[in-house]
């Protein structure tokens, strides 16, 4: 498979009042045709804006995104994002959410009959077509993200972006909203890039799990394969010796990241990464299945 | 409260005390407490009336102030009844001339009785929705244009802070002077106290608006601001899909905030520029100086403070018909 979508060499800083913060320094990423990549690590560490620098919602200030062969400037459609907070029109109901998307990605090229079959060909692949005339005020929160998803999913992203689509609901909607993901997964086949702190749910639904180590000047620390058979079943895995050891694997990582207290700070970062790098490469050594694979 | 009623069917005897307690204390609240601050209001009134001596009489009590409802409304029917008497008049006699001589072309003309309190107060309501909806339709766009760009908002802003807190009275003579100069069409369509006053009302009341419509738009939720971007929504669209929808329930406290305003504003502005609305009412009694015209006026006072009322209930109930966020209106 090819490569669709190459995050190459991107760095990222802030301008605040005491000078530029550096987020993000050298994340190097390659992601082919039909993969779930997690992106995981601790809070602050900026998942979120390498996220965000693919959505195109920010601009790097080295590096790049390229998507099919072209270079990503602004935000579309093409890179729907599935938000923390389901960020439905709090005044349009369900299907009117979906169609707001519909219409703007499809409005030339679908007629009006097959923009209503398609809007409720979505809602009903997240399970809300009993509910699609309601607003989001009258609805759960995992409803919401389910049309929140649907909205993505209906603008047939080359690449879904999922910013802790799961974060903000209780364990039990999770791991049913982890089952629908991985069923619409198995039927469409899109290629996702999901953030999470959650570590099972990162192993559960990935392909690849990217650690990130923390920030300041945060990069990639670790990627991890996950060759576990599709379709997962969470209480069949629960057992699996393979599963729990790439569990372990990432644990093991975001403990160990924890645990280094000297945060650098932003004057002196300059080297200090360099020395994080190089111990990273050692670290990289030691888990086979890393890097090298994503090239 | 009735399901429990129902559910606990055993201990009905035991439960309806406490239910007629809780009936029994709204009752009070909403109807006896506001009816007895009524009493004590007009107790202290007509107590404290009694003892102010004015050069015109007695400051009128409760008592005045309802005989003179009273004598408002029976002058607006007699009025009502003469204008009347008058077209039946003059019908009449068109039709005779017109039967004696068949090319004769009748004329028509206007009843000129005195504006009856009723159709003062009907101007007045007149007055002060042209001004407030003209003031609407400036201050909206410019509100929502301020709120979507911080470079447009650092240049209004001054301006808008400067004007907001100048009084009615201050505006007038201006807003007289420049509609004497430009308004001068030989046939008016309308009075040019109606145009002075109506300015004067859109001048004052347009701050509060363009102030609540910036600050809405700018505090737009950052995610659905993100969700137009990713649909890419052309800057019309995203006005009309995303800010006008999600800043709806600021929109509207600005523009109960300002038809309390223009309303405030409009008496003041009827009194000097002569419309004949209320303001005008007010002050004609007061320089006419009877027995009658303080309690006269003080109908008034009434009158306006339950047209204000009115205007902002009904401004209310509009707010909770279109919007989406009913935490907003209250």
């Amino acid at each position: 498979m090819s490569v669709l979508l190459d995050i190459s060499h991107i760095d990222m800083e802030f301008p605040t009042p005491k000078g530029p913060f550096t987020a993000l320094r050298d994340v190097d990423l390659k992601i082919q045709q039909g993969e779930f990549v997690s992106l995981i690590g601790h809070s602050g560490c900026g998942k979120s804006t390498v996220l965000n620098v693919v959505a195109g919602l920010y601009q790097a200030t080295r590096g790049g995104v390229i998507l099919n062969g072209k270079e990503v400037t602004e935000p579309g459609p093409e890179r729907a994002v599935v938000f923390q907070n389901h960020s439905l029109l709090p005044w349009l109901t369900a299907y009117e959410n979906v169609e707001l998307a519909v219409k703007q990605v499809f409005g030339k090229s679908k007629s009006k009959a097959e923009m209503r079959q398609w809007i409720e060909h979505n809602l009903e692949l997240v399970h809300m077509s009993h509910a699609m005339h309601k607003r989001p005020g009258e609805i759960s929160g995992g409803m919401k993200q389910r049309v929140g998803i649907a909205r993505a999913l209906a603008m047939q992203p080359k690449v879904l972006l999922m910013d802790e689509p799961f974060g903000a609901l209780d364990a039990l909607t999770r791991a049913h909203m982890q089952d629908s993901l991985m069923e619409i997964q198995a039927e469409l086949n899109n290629t996702v890039i999901m953030i999470t702190h959650d570590v099972d749910e990162a192993v559960l639904l990935s392909d690849r799990i990217v650690m990130m180590t923390n920030g300041p000047a945060a990069t990639i620390g670790e990627i991890l394969d996950v060759n576990l058979e599709r379709p997962r079943h969470r209480l069949e895995l629960a057992d699996d010796v393979q599963y729990n050891q790439y569990r372990a694997k990432v644990l093991k990582f975001l403990h160990e990241r924890h645990s280094k207290t000297d945060v650098p700070t932003t004057r002196s970062m300059a080297q200090k990464t360099e020395t994080t790098a190089s111990a990273m490469k050692k670290d990289s050594t030691s888990v086979p299945e890393s890097v090298d694979n994503a090239a | 409260m009735n399901t429990t009623t129902v559910n606990t069917g055993k201990f009905y005897g035991f439960r309806l005390p406490q239910l007629n307690s809780i009936w029994l204390s709204n009752a009070i609240r909403l109807v006896a407490l506001p009816l007895a601050g009524i009493l004590a209001f007009l107790l202290l009134w007509s107590v404290t009336a009694q003892k102010i001596d004015t050069s015109l009489g007695k400051f009128p009590g409760p008592s005045a102030v309802m005989e003179q409802f009273d004598a408002l409304y029976s002058e607006h029917q007699r009025s009502r009844e003469k204008e009347h008497a008058f077209y039946e008049r003059q019908e009449a006699r068109n039709a005779k001339r017109v039967a004696e001589d068949p090319s004769y072309v009748p004329k028509i003309r206007a009843y000129t009785g005195k504006e009856t309190f009723v159709d003062q107060i009907v101007t007045s309501l007149i007055t002060v929705m042209s001004g407030f909806l003209l003031a609407v339709a400036i201050a909206i766009p410019l509100g929502i244009a301020v709120g979507l760009s911080k470079t447009l908002n650092s240049a209004v802003n001054p301006i808008v802070q400067i004007f907001k807190p100048v009084s009615p009275l201050a505006w007038l003579p201006l807003v007289t002077m420049v509609v004497s100069a430009l308004y001068t069409t030989p046939e008016p369509l309308v009075a040019k106290s109606f145009l002075n006053s109506m300015i004067t009302v859109t001048l004052c009341c347009l701050w509060p608006m363009v102030i609540n419509t910036a600050v809405g738009v700018a505090g737009i939720d950052s995610d659905l601001v993100n969700v137009s971007k990713v649909l890419r929504l052309p800057a019309l669209r995203h006005v009309q899909k995303i800010v006008l929808p999600a800043s709806v329930p600021m929109i509207f406290t600005g523009m109960r905030l300002s038809l309390g305003v223009a309303w405030m504003v409009l008496i003041a502005a009827e009194m000097l520029a002569q419309n004949p609305g209320l303001g005008k009412f007010v002050w004609d009694e007061f320089q006419n100086g009877s027995s009658d015209s303080l309690a006269r006026i003080m109908a008034a006072v009434l009158v306006i403070g339950f047209i204000g009322f009115l205007l902002d209930r009904g401004m209310l109930a509009l707010q909770k018909l279109v919007s989406w966020d009913n935490s907003a209106a209250q």
